[in-house]
């Protein structure tokens, strides 16, 4: 193609105002000629297009519909004339609506003449913005993982914890039924009521090397599988936080089976929970320890709140300076659930020492059955 | 940053959506094993015992 061919259409295309041939104003004025051609052409097809796309699912539809089985077929017809009427109207409707479209172009012949102001740039895609938008991401995504850190602290690892102590002491439980017995002989004579003494001696059970397990703990009002393990100390990391124990003992109070208070601690909220229904525990309920010697048998007392600085409560005989007499049993627990403002102090007395030999107490030989 | 990281990962669609599911789901277990009990024991110490 020549030069000369392509200079009329460089000419016609030109907006420059100081194109010899066109001035501003004539050069607008074509070219919104122009697009209105261009687009009245376009939509044209579109409604040619259109009508002919209406046509054929007009006739896909009739032809399905009376495909339909006889007790759906006038249904079917009446809805399918309904359809295509309604089709029907589709491209007529859009060639009223496009035509309008260049018409209006070409009217505006005027307002192409004034002086059009310079578009302005979009500020999208700077650096700042970009900046701005990775670290809103950012903060939103480090506010879902504290959201799923909460929900992990408060509920997935406390349920995971939970199930994990129990299956850790019911392990404890089974390994002493298959172990022989070490513990020395203790006076076996049973209780009466009648009698001067209420309940057999237990055997002393020597607390173990810090951090190790040798008791599990069973409160039928716990629930069915409730048996948690028991280790010697109260570190948090090694003991109470973690999932084979989750009890601790406390190692300046008396051991099991002494005379005096065997003091434990365990959380009310989070890492299991093995106290979590502190609470509800009634008096006369009975907590069992279970070591490999047999089974502690303790009735439930009373609960005491206290402020978490008073020792009294893990002292031989709690809250007083008195001797000794009795063998207690005390749980304390952070107070309100989720929160460690205060204690929750659980006693228990000594009831009775079943040994193992003699088979598990009632209570607990059924929740092992049915768990 | 989403935008980006859905921009690097090859494929088609239906790729990069397998891809991102297997980025998050590894992304999860790694906060849920070792993150999570780190967080816990370094800024919550609750206090059961009493001292």
């Amino acid at each position: 193609m020549a030069f000369r061919d392509r200079l009329p259409r460089f000419r016609e295309q030109s907006i420059d105002a100081n194109d010899s041939k066109r001035t501003l104003p004539e050069a607008l004025t074509h070219h919104a000629k122009h697009i209105a051609k261009t687009t009245r052409h376009h939509a044209t097809r579109l409604v040619k297009r259109s009508r002919h796309h209406a046509k054929q699912l007009a006739k896909k539809t009739r032809h399905h519909l009376s495909n339909l089985p006889g007790v759906l077929s006038r249904a079917a017809q009446r809805s399918a004339t309904a359809v295509v009427s309604s089709v029907k109207k589709i491209p007529s409707a859009t060639t009223n609506l496009v035509s309008r479209i260049p018409r209006r172009v070409a009217a505006s012949d005027k307002a192409a003449r004034t002086p059009v102001s310079k578009p302005t740039q979009r500020a999208s895609g700077s650096v700042v913005d970009r900046i701005i938008g990775v670290t809103g991401e950012a903060l939103m995504t480090a506010g879902v993982f504290v959201l799923l850190f909460l929900g992990w602290h408060v509920w997935y690892n406390d349920v995971v914890s939970g199930i994990a102590q129990n299956n850790a002491g019911a392990e404890l439980s089974e390994n002493w039924d298959n172990v022989p017995l070490t513990v020395p002989e203790f006076d076996r004579s049973p209780g009466d009521s009648a009698g001067a003494r209420l309940t057999p001696e237990p055997p002393v059970t020597a607390s173990p090397a810090i951090n190790q397990r040798f008791a599990t703990l069973i409160v039928p009002r716990f629930g069915d599988t409730f048996e948690r393990p028991i280790a010697h100390g109260v570190d948090p990391k090694k003991v109470l936080n973690v999932r084979n124990a989750g009890l601790g003992h406390y190692p300046q109070t008396s051991d099991l089976g002494e005379v005096g208070n065997f003091a434990v601690a365990g959380h009310r909220t989070t890492y299991g929970a093995p106290l979590g229904n502190i609470d509800q525990l009634r008096v006369g309920d009975r907590l069992y320890i279970e070591t490999e010697a047999g089974w502690y048998v303790y009735r439930f007392r009373n609960l005491e709140y206290v402020w978490p600085k008073e020792v009294g409560v893990i002292g031989p005989v709690p809250q007083s300076k008195a001797k000794a007499a009795d063998r207690l049993f005390t749980l304390t627990s952070c107070h309100p659930k989720l929160s460690s403002a205060e204690r929750v102090i659980a006693y228990s007395v000594f009831e009775t020492f079943v040994a193992r030999d003699r088979g598990a107490p009632a209570e607990v030989a059924a929740m092992k059955a049915s768990g | 940053m989403y935008s980006a990281l859905w921009k690097i990962l090859p494929g088609p669609r239906w790729a990069k959506i397998v891809q991102a599911v297997a980025i998050a789901i590894l992304v999860l277990s790694v906060a849920v094993e070792w993150v999570f009990p780190w967080a816990a024991e370094t800024f919550i110490q609750p206090e059961t015992t009493v001292d």
